[in-house]
């Protein structure tokens, strides 16, 4: 069977990430990477292949010329092969848009499952893998601490809304995978030495059938009117316990009406 | 006014503080309508009313349980497509978010998540998002369709405006797409007797430091005191020292209480990005190196099984 696993190419959170003026993500200041919340779907895209399940494993990605490093550290960890899709006009895409590019890629690679991150570490929406299952019109199986694949059907366990819940579906679906599923592995130097070798297929909007004013930031259905940096909190009074660390704490907090 | 559709956060009938924030939040923006789906409408029609539903929209049917979230995202879109509301507003919760994200699609609409705040503008429903980990506010709008707000917990407070609302049956066609994902089992949580971490005023969380499953009861023991929330870092939760739903940072719950109290918590980005946005901050820590220090509005450098026993004994002196 074919899985996807959609990767994205996000400004490090360790970093002091910013805007632009237009109101989109400033990727040119900080150094990016591979999402870390995204290293979890591909861990389990190959646990699933090695659990015994024949599959291809094609990693995704929507993003400029540099997230070919997202697709490379993702084939150094394992999988076959993968799909950067560039274009120019996809600067300042939104999730809905983003979701349309990456379903018409899927589409276009064929699959029988899906694999997403929870949620991006820059955008942060966790939506996408939703919109994803809305436009191939397949089952969703989301947010999973846990996943398994077994003749022909995904299960796993989801935190709900109020429940633990455990939810399945039959393949084809697009689940997303939390950072409870189990540690990511580091690539092996073999490993980063194959991925040099494996496929790595570039495409445009025009690649896809894709019109370029169905995406792009003047495409997005919401607009940021400002982005202001919050001011860094002053650092306040910190004192070193000589015995009476609780006593002082209490009577800050007195101070503050907390007691 | 235009209608401004809610979706109703609650478990059979009893309706989740959160809902309550998101019916004061629709007032400013126009008239709101509870959309409540499932089982138990006759027991939230007294709170929704109270808290300002003009209108609630009911969708009774056993789908809503059976699957995931589908059935709910077929129900609000079918209940907008009929009263073509001027906003929605949802819960920003793993359901909530996913269900403004397929009925976004669906209506060709504009979605923004994790509201802080939504205003009334001049191009519609202002928000107020905090994002990077929380060191940016953004402040945007919807361009396309009917806006549709996932909103955080906590973004407003609760606010009564007695109504009594008009009460209609909706019979939903649920698309082919809806019994997809079956629901096959629901484990409740254990319900505890201390205040939700999203909701509570005072959080009081506990992380690498306090270095085993049975030394949590010293972060309870504080958090008890002052009628706090528990709240544990990343490191404690994936040691198993306490339940991932007391996670507080980035992929576990993010929180904005009054008073945040680390112990023996780092500040690792992680953990920043969940709590920062706290009105006053508090750590304890051996490290005085950590970097949660540079946040604080007072911290203490010490052994936190000193400090906070000692704390807890002061509190209930004080009370």
């Amino acid at each position: 069977m074919k899985i996807v696993v959609c990767v994205k190419y996000v400004p490090d959170a360790t970093a002091d990430r910013g805007f632009n003026e237009d109101g989109t993500t400033d990727r040119e200041s900080v150094d990016s990477l591979l999402s870390e919340l995204d290293e979890y779907a591909i861990e389990q895209a190959l646990q699933i292949v090695e659990s015994g399940v024949e599959a291809e494993i094609t990693y995704l990605t929507v993003g400029p010329d540099d997230a070919t490093d997202a697709l490379r550290k993702a084939l150094a960890m394992g999988g076959d092969n993968a799909v950067h899709v560039n274009d120019d006009d996809i600067q300042g895409t939104d999730a809905l848009g983003t979701s349309l590019i990456l379903a018409k890629a899927i589409e276009a690679n064929g699959y029988d499952l899906v694999i997403c991150g929870m949620a991006s570490t820059d955008g942060g929406m966790g939506v996408v893998p939703a919109m994803l299952a809305e436009r191939l019109g397949v089952p969703q199986v989301t947010y999973l601490d846990e996943v398994k694949v077994e003749g022909g059907v995904v299960k796993g366990r989801r935190e709900g809304d109020t429940a633990t819940e455990q939810v399945e579906a039959s393949l084809p679906a697009v689940i997303s995978v939390t950072d409870r599923t189990g540690e990511a592995r580091f690539p092996s130097f073999k490993g980063i030495m194959a991925a040099r070798k494996k496929p790595l297929e570039s495409k445009d909007l025009d690649d896809l059938g894709i019109d370029s004013d169905e995406v792009g930031l003047s495409a997005a259905w919401s607009t940021v009117d400002a982005a202001t940096a919050r001011p860094a909190r002053t650092k306040g009074e910190v004192v070193t316990d000589e015995g009476e660390g609780g006593v002082q704490l209490a009577t800050f907090l007195a101070a503050k009406k907390f007691i | 006014m235009g209608e401004i559709l809610v979706l109703v956060d609650h478990v059979d009938g009893a309706v989740r503080k959160p809902t309550l924030e998101l019916l004061t939040l629709a007032r400013r923006i126009g008239e709101p309508s509870a959309v409540f789906l499932g089982k138990g409408a006759d027991a939230a029609t007294e709170t929704l009313g109270r808290y300002g539903a003009q209108k609630i929209y009911v969708v009774d049917a056993a789908e809503v349980d059976e699957y995931l979230v589908v059935p709910k995202a077929d129900a609000l879109a079918q209940v907008a497509g009929a009263v073509n509301p001027a906003a929605i507003l949802v819960p920003s919760s793993p359901d909530g978010r996913e269900v403004g994200a397929r009925v976004a699609v669906r209506l060709g609409s504009g979605l923004i998540t994790d509201a802080v705040d939504v205003v009334a503008g001049e191009n519609g429903p202002e928000t107020e998002q905090s994002v990077f980990a929380a060191t940016y506010q953004v402040r945007a709008h919807v361009t396309k369709g009917t806006p549709i707000i996932t909103v955080k917990p906590n973004a407003a407070t609760p606010e009564e405006a007695p109504a009594t609302p008009a009460v209609e049956s909706v019979a939903v066609k649920f698309s082919a797409a809806a019994t997809g994902t079956k629901v096959v089992s629901r484990a409740p949580r254990e319900k505890s007797d201390r205040p939700e971490l999203t909701e509570a005023d005072i959080v009081v969380s506990g992380g690498r430091g306090v270095n085993g499953a049975e030394n949590f009861v010293v972060i309870e023991r504080v958090a008890d005191a002052l009628g706090a929330a528990v709240g544990a870092s990343r490191a404690a939760v994936d040691a198993g020292w306490y339940p991932h739903s007391h996670q507080v940072g980035q992929t576990g719950t993010q929180v904005s209480p009054q008073l945040y109290i680390a112990a023996g918590i780092s500040g690792a980005i992680q953990h920043r990005a969940g709590m920062q946005t706290s009105k006053t901050i508090v750590a304890i820590n051996k490290d005085e190196d950590a970097p949660i220090f540079d946040l604080v509005d007072y911290g203490v450098v010490g052994d936190l099984f000193k400090v906070l026993p000692q704390l807890e004994e002061e509190i209930n002196k004080r009370k």
